[in-house]
């Protein structure tokens, strides 16, 4: 394996994990603002708030995580990003900062006003929407560059069916995760009110999250045929994403096994993550930019690498250790401490 | 819009991110070791005091790393989104400090979020102790790598240009290079500095405030006790920063004195005002001081302005800059050492509304020495972005949407700073320590 595809599959990676831990974030966000909105605050808050607060920094480290990773394995994005970027990362950062600093000033500030409640938990629908342009830019067909620089095509990234497609896929995957997560939370917390609102939304939104999933690959095959066909190619590994994915629908319809099933989910979007990544291969932004012009020195290549596995060799455990204490210790999350 | 008005906006958006977040990140820094340092005395001492004071200091410095954390992550992505062409050439250099910073957040992320949560949990408060090093490591160290990215800016090494692109890299020559040594030590030796003093204020301030309570004069005592150590040590840091500029920079180090001419046995300028035709009013004078800042000897030739063409000196106004941080290091120090004096010969001033006032002045004054100290630096480079390299000019954004940009992040900024103020006060006030302590006493404690 080269030193490009090592470094593309770690962040890959690590774009993984941020989806998962910032999808329950933003999920949880959202239902705790919606459940206010109907009246059912009461059931699911506890459930929310316990989980969230200690994990709320770690997720946000995910997200730096990738994007200083790639300028440093793959400086030319940053030329190319950078530039096209401005207007659509800055709105996201924007967003996430709001939602960051509330979140702390509501939790510890106890500044309880229900508009903040509103505004962390619709601003967080925004987020996934905003980074998910990335995305569709990264499929070619968005970015112009002549003399004068690069320039980002605002009307025709607007009026593609491929970016909505892509904010709607991120909107419904963020909210069944996220779902499918707290119903397991709620279950193990023995709060069987909160689980069983839990759970509906979970099946709610399975469908609309697996029925955009399929739609983007036929927009695909008209916007970019190359990628349409790499796609096709993998059809096994979709079959296998699929399959996860009645597996955990039929635990979380049939009351059983939570944990199970959302060790399902995550298999599920894992294999649709890589091999939607693996077909993307090489690349990072069509047709300007392949892994491989765009690859940082060797000497730092095999700098990073290392510095990651010491890294690894830090931070595994001491997930490990936030996990043991907040997410797998009973007392915990039945709230008796 | 054309680009130089994109320069113009992108240096400006920059500026203001920095500004905004090196207050939280200095005290993001700071607070943990003094947090540390807390619970270690009142472990030793038995004195539940200051286990409170490191409860409470805790409380605060949530808010503070999540206005920090937020506005960091502004800028690790405006670092690409504004100066794109900087980041093509030198992310091939600094991706790996850059990338280690990372680790380090994210291991003070995970401890912080178990310190937060655990505070009755351990019998033991030894173990809930040792949960801060982590906590503290990873605040420091996030700022020694960040330093180095900054420092490498300084004085750029470890490659090779050809063609414009930088080739034989070698990380760890770039990380160690010249500029790093001073810039880390007087960076971590401030930042515990300032934040040692801005815990002073809030101590000096309770007290003006009518409270007279035990709690805030240990906590006064003990946070000015560390502020003059700091604020030594970032006084000899800062000489050795002079003689690190005289060899490496000395364009920055003759526009930070205004020191045009080349000479042996130069004097320092302190203060004094810039006419035309470089002529200084109203200065005071030291003689041989320069030579002695810059070479340890007060017949040294310190290189002037004279040697130097027009277009790469940087602007002279830095001086004034300059004279700010250097005269409040010096005010807070003797602040600090009055007080520490006073205090052990038990003199009554010391508790005198008077003196608590202008130390309650010591953080404050402090936070502004550390803005002022980074514009100093910053402008001190100009108008290079990577020394001998690459001009500011050539590395920003084409884009035609910075200045909408800076409004959009200048409203952020406000909402999250006054935000943050509010949330701290109504924090504090609506929960003393009197009523904490009779709390905390009503468990059964």
């Amino acid at each position: 394996m080269t030193y490009e595809v090592i470094g593309i599959s770690v962040l890959w990676l690590f774009l993984f994990g941020y989806v998962i831990v910032a999808s329950i974030d933003f999920g949880a966000g959202f239902f705790n603002a919606y459940s206010l909105l109907i009246n059912k605050h009461h059931i699911i808050s506890g459930i929310i708030q316990r989980y969230l607060s200690p994990v709320w920094e770690v997720t946000n480290v995910f997200l730096v995580f990738f994007f200083v990773g790639v300028v440093g394995f793959f400086p030319r994005t940053a030329f190319y990003y950078g530039t096209s970027l401005l207007v659509p990362a800055s709105i996201a950062i924007v967003l996430l900062a709001i939602r960051g600093s509330y979140y702390a000033f509501t939790t510890y500030g106890e500044l309880r006003h229900k508009g903040w409640t509103y505004l962390y938990g619709f601003s967080g629908l925004f987020i996934p929407a905003s980074l998910s342009i990335v995305l569709t830019i990264s499929e070619g067909g968005f970015i112009t560059e002549d003399e004068a620089g690069l320039a980002l095509d605002y009307w025709a990234l607007f009026t593609s069916p491929l970016t909505w497609s892509i904010v709607v896929l991120s909107l419904t995957s963020v909210l069944y995760i996220s779902a499918a997560f707290l119903t397991w939370y709620a279950n193990k917390a023995k709060d069987h009110q909160a689980t069983e609102l839990l759970r509906k939304y979970a099946l709610v939104w399975a469908f609309p999250a697996i029925i955009t999933a399929t739609g983007i690959i036929v927009e695909l095959r008209t916007h970019n045929p190359v990628h349409f066909n790499r796609l096709v190619d993998l059809w096994f590994l979709f079959g296998i994403s699929f399959v996860l994915f009645l597996g955990s629908v039929y635990l979380i319809w049939k009351r059983k096994n939570y944990g199970i099933a959302f060790t399902l989910l995550t298999g599920q979007f894992l294999v649709a993550f890589f091999a939607y990544g693996i077909s993307h291969y090489p690349y990072l932004l069509y047709p300007y930019l392949t892994i491989y012009d765009s690859f940082t020195s060797e000497e730092m290549a095999v700098a990073l690498i290392v510095a990651f596995i010491a890294g690894l060799g830090l931070l595994l455990p001491s997930l490990f250790l936030l996990l043991k204490l907040f997410l797998f210790n009973k007392d915990y999350v039945q709230g008796n401490r | 819009m054309g680009n130089e008005e994109a320069v113009f906006f992108s240096r400006l958006l920059t500026e203001l991110t920095l500004s905004f977040h090196i207050i939280y990140a200095t005290i993001g820094v700071g607070i943990p070791l003094m947090i540390f340092i807390a619970q270690w005395v009142g472990i030793k001492k038995q004195d539940e005091h200051y286990i409170l004071l490191a409860r409470r200091w805790t409380r605060g410095f949530v808010i503070t790393v999540a206005v920090g954390v937020v506005t960091g992550t502004a800028i690790g992505l405006q670092l690409s989104l504004l100066w794109p062409n900087f980041m093509q050439l030198a992310g091939n250099v600094i991706a790996l400090p850059l990338f280690m910073e990372t680790f380090a957040f994210f291991f003070e992320a995970i401890f912080l979020g178990i310190y937060l949560y655990t505070w009755d949990r351990f019998k033991d408060q030894r173990k809930h102790m040792l949960l801060l090093i982590p906590v503290a490591i990873g605040a420091s160290f996030s700022a020694v790598f960040i330093t180095m990215v900054n420092a490498f800016m300084n004085t750029p090494q470890g490659f090779d240009l050809e063609n414009g692109v930088l080739v034989n890299v070698k990380p760890l020559v770039a990380m160690f290079n010249p500029a790093m040594p001073t810039k880390v030590a007087h960076v971590l030796s401030t930042a515990y500095m300032t934040s040692a003093f801005i815990l002073a204020s809030v101590g000096a301030f309770r007290l003006l405030k009518g409270s007279n309570h035990v709690y805030h004069k240990k906590a006064l005592f003990l946070t000015m006790k560390i502020g003059l150590i700091f604020s030594i040590a970032s006084a000899v840091i800062g000489d050795f920063s002079g003689k690190y500029l005289a060899e490496y920079q000395p364009e920055k180090l003759a526009a930070y004195e205004w020191h045009f001419e080349t000479e042996e046995g130069a004097p320092l300028i302190l203060f004094g005002v810039l006419k035309d035709n470089h002529e200084v009013k109203y200065a005071l004078e030291i003689p041989y001081a320069l030579s002695i800042l810059a070479h340890g000897d007060p017949y040294a030739e310190v290189i002037g302005l004279d040697q130097f063409s027009e277009d790469v000196i940087p602007p002279l106004y830095i001086h004034y800059l300059f004279d700010l941080m250097v005269t409040i290091g010096m005010v807070v120090a003797m602040v600090s050492l009055v007080y520490v004096v006073g205090t052990w010969l038990r003199r009554r001033f010391v508790n005198a509304n008077w003196f608590l006032w202008i130390v309650f002045t010591t953080g404050p004054l402090a936070m502004l020495a550390i803005e002022a100290g980074w514009w100093l630096t910053e402008v001190g480079r100009q108008p290079w972005v990577l020394r001998g390299m690459m001009r500011t000019a050539d590395a920003a954004t084409t884009s035609n949407h910075v200045d909408s940009m800076l409004l959009l992040f200048t409203g952020l900024y406000l909402v999250l700073g006054v935000g943050s103020v509010i949330v701290l006060t109504r924090m504090f006030r609506k929960n003393p320590v009197e009523q904490e302590l009779a709390d905390r006493h009503g468990e059964g404690r």
